[in-house]
C-alpha cells in the first residue's frame, strides 16, 4: 500500500512555509486581532462606521490565515486550491447574503398581528 | 520534481490536501448556514439578555489569543516533523493541545455562565441560534484536540513515515480553517454584538 505512496512522493521539495512565514502571520493577525478589538471598543472610527470597519479587519485577518498559515498562494500547484476556495465563497456568500435579504422582506411584510387575528374571525 | 503542472501526476501530499481542502470548504458553507441563522435572529431576544449584556469581552479576547498561538504552534509542529526534529515536535503539539484545551475550557466556563444566570438556548431565538453557532465551533475544537491526541500517539508509535505526515498535514489544515471560523464569530457575534 506504501509503494504507490512512495513513487510520486519521492524528492519532493517542501512546499510548506518556513519558521518565518508563520511568524509574520502571527504578528499580522494579532496587530489585527488587536485593531478589531480597539475599534469596537473605542470611539476611533466614527459609530456607524464601526461594523463596516469590523468587516474589513475580520477580512483581512481572514486572508492572512489563508496565505500564511494555509498556505493558498498563486504557484502553480495551487490553481485548483485556490478554484475551490473562489467556489466556496461565492456559496457562502449566496448564503448569507441571500438568508439576510430574504428574512429582513419576510420581517417587513409581514402581517402584524392584530390583523392577523381579524382575518381569523 | 519541480512542479505538479509539469506533466503526470501531482505528488499524493497535494491530492490530499487538495481533497481535505474541499472537505474544509464544505464544512466553512454548513457554518456559513448558521452565521446566517444568527445573523436574522441575533435581535430578537424574546425580553431575555441581549449579547451586550452577556458578552465579556476580556474573556472573549483571552480565548482569541489562545486559539491563534494554538494555530501558530500548530504550524510549527509541521514544520518540526518535516524536518524530522522531534522533540520539537512533540513539544510544539503539547502547547497547541493545551492552548486548545484552555480556549474550550473558557468557552465552557462562558456558557456554563450563561445557562447558570437563566440565559440558556431556550430562552430566546437569539440565544438558540448563539449556541448553535458557537457551540458547533467548540464541538470542532473538541474534535480537533482528540485528533490530535490519536496523531500524537500515531507518530510516537509508526515514526515520521509519509502517511503519518500527510495526516498532520490535513491536521493543521482542520486547526487553521477552524481559526478563520473564529476571526468571523469573534467579529459577527462578540465585537459587533458587545456594542
Amino acid at each position: 500500500m506504501e509503494q504507490h505512496d512512495q513513487a510520486p512522493d519521492a524528492g519532493e521539495t517542501e512546499p510548506l512555509g518556513s519558521f518565518a512565514s508563520y511568524t509574520v502571520g502571527l504578528i499580522f493577525a494579532l496587530l489585527l486581532t488587536g485593531a478589531s478589538f480597539l475599534v469596537s471598543q473605542t470611539h476611533l472610527l466614527w459609530a456607524p462606521g464601526v461594523p463596516a470597519g469590523l468587516a474589513v479587519l475580520a477580512i483581512a485577518q481572514m486572508g492572512v490565515h489563508l496565505v500564511f498559515f494555509l498556505h493558498i498562494s498563486t504557484g502553480p500547484d495551487n490553481t485548483n486550491n485556490v478554484l475551490a476556495l473562489v467556489f466556496g465563497l461565492l456559496i457562502v456568500t449566496l448564503v448569507v447574503s441571500g438568508s439576510l435579504w430574504i428574512m429582513a422582506h419576510l420581517n417587513a411584510n409581514m402581517m402584524p398581528p392584530s390583523a392577523l387575528m381579524e382575518m381569523r374571525r | 520534481m519541480t512542479s505538479g503542472s509539469a506533466g503526470g501526476p501531482a505528488p499524493v501530499r497535494i491530492v490530499v490536501a487538495y481533497g481535505f481542502w474541499i472537505f474544509l470548504l464544505s464544512d466553512i458553507i454548513m457554518f456559513s448556514a448558521l452565521f446566517a441563522t444568527y445573523a436574522v435572529l441575533s435581535g430578537q431576544t424574546a425580553g431575555g439578555p441581549s449579547g451586550r449584556e452577556l458578552f465579556q469581552l476580556r474573556h472573549v479576547g483571552v480565548e482569541t489569543l489562545c486559539l491563534l498561538f494554538s494555530s501558530y504552534t500548530c504550524g510549527l509542529a509541521i514544520l518540526a516533523i518535516e524536518r524530522r526534529r522531534m522533540r520539537e515536535f512533540y513539544v510544539s503539539c503539547a502547547l497547541t493541545f493545551v492552548l486548545g484545551a484552555s480556549f474550550l475550557g473558557l468557552e465552557i466556563s462562558e456558557f456554563v455562565g450563561m445557562i447558570a444566570r437563566g440565559a440558556g438556548p431556550s430562552r430566546s431565538a437569539f440565544l438558540s441560534s448563539f449556541f448553535s453557532l458557537v457551540g458547533l465551533h467548540g464541538i470542532h475544537v473538541s474534535a480537533g484536540l482528540l485528533w490530535l491526541t490519536f496523531m500524537v500517539a500515531q507518530t510516537a508509535t509508526k515514526g515520521a513515515r509519509d502517511f503519518v505526515r500527510r495526516r498532520l498535514l490535513c491536521f493543521s489544515l482542520f486547526w487553521h480553517a477552524l481559526d478563520i471560523i473564529w476571526v468571523a464569530l469573534l467579529t459577527l457575534v462578540y465585537l459587533m454584538g458587545a456594542r
